[in-house]
């Protein structure tokens, strides 16, 4: 049985305030943290006009398809990709085991910068993804969880789909 | 797995639809689509060639209101059904919270929805998920067409252990949302822990 991934206010302030920082450390536009599933975790930056569900499931895509493409030449995975445009580029890499990082930026901030802090960014986020994993699959956590929905009720479930 | 945020009283759900090619996985999500108000949908997102086949994925974001304080959302994808793009589903099946899986019922098709659910059960395997204890339904498409076999017979040949059965005809929308609503309610009822 998988686990889900279960995310606490504290955790979540923590994350925001790291990718706030590595946004200002890189001069980025934009830091985005996504699982590998594609579900956005947080952003921050200049989001007003992108689509933050769409950006993380085709960024989950575009790594999956990598990760294959790596894989089919014997490699485990290619842990950072860059896309180059003429205004913005995008940076993403891979941090621990289920989670992406990306960087959005313009001509404020290069290449070079950017991989820097990310790298930076990433041994500091990794640990606190792990700790957010810990206490997701705690007992505590789990209890949480199925208390917060054990009053579900078929008539709440119907009301869902009526619009 | 679903994504809880309590921060910001989000829950988050993959559903992904499987199936052979050309069976209609895409058409439900188009139907969703144009049936689900402004407000509670997102882009709809074709990664399709140029002939419209889907290269890697379509999907589909559904926000559906609030179920106890939780903002409940629901990512749709669909794999590629054609035979050659396996490992390109394999991805889209990771992380899967339920699966739909969508069968031509056409006596012609019948052998690629039985290869099909056979690659699904093997994909499944290799992301160590539990079609027992995986949602998920089976749906039965097309059936308004004149050489779709009767139900019983594909029931017997699809019909992996009790999971909700639903017939279908997606282009015109019937059978979709029942199919849909079934998975979303497995999905939900597994969090609760039943």
């Amino acid at each position: 049985m998988h686990l889900d991934f279960i995310l606490h206010d504290e955790e979540y302030q923590k994350i925001r305030a790291l990718i706030e920082r590595l946004r200002k450390d890189s001069n980025g536009r934009i830091v985005f943290l996504l699982d590998r599933n594609g579900q956005p975790v947080a952003y921050t930056g200049e989001m007003a006009e992108i689509d933050p569900t769409a950006l993380a499931s085709l960024a989950a895509g575009n790594v999956a398809a990598t990760e294959g493409l790596a894989q089919l030449v014997g490699e485990q995975e290619f842990a950072n990709l860059y896309h180059e445009g003429e205004r913005d580029s995008l940076h993403l890499s891979v941090v621990g085991r289920r989670m992406i990082l990306i960087v959005i930026f313009d001509e404020r901030s290069s290449l070079g910068l950017v991989r820097l802090r990310v790298r930076k960014a990433a041994a500091e986020l990794i640990p606190l993804l792990e700790e957010v994993e810990r206490r997701g699959a705690s007992e505590a956590s789990q209890v949480q969880l199925e208390a917060a929905f054990a009053g579900i009720t078929d008539a709440d479930l119907d009301a869902l789909f009526n619009d | 797995m679903a994504f809880i945020n309590y921060a910001t009283r989000e829950i988050n759900c993959k559903i992904v639809y499987y199936g052979p090619g050309l069976g209609g996985k895409t058409t439900n999500i188009q139907h969703i689509y144009e049936k689900t108000s402004a407000a509670a949908k997102g882009k709809l997102i074709s990664l399709a060639t140029e002939t419209d086949r889907t290269l890697f994925f379509d999907f589909l974001p559904l926000e559906l209101g609030a179920i106890r304080g939780l903002r409940t959302r629901f990512h749709l994808y669909t794999v590629p059904g054609q035979v050659f793009y396996d490992a390109s589903r394999r991805l889209i099946l990771k992380g899967a919270d339920g699966v739909v899986f969508v069968a031509d019922s056409q006596e012609s098709r019948l052998e690629a929805n039985v290869e099909s659910l056979q690659n699904m059960l093997e994909a499944l395997k290799q992301h160590k998920i539990d079609i027992k204890t995986l949602p998920y339904a089976l749906q039965l498409n097309k059936r308004d067409l004149p050489t779709s076999l009767p139900p019983e017979e594909l029931r017997r040949h699809l019909l992996f252990d009790g999971e909700p059965v639903f017939e279908a005809v997606a282009v015109k929308g019937i059978g979709v949302f029942d199919t849909l609503k079934a998975v979303a309610r497995l999905i939900l009822m597994r969090l609760k822990g039943h």
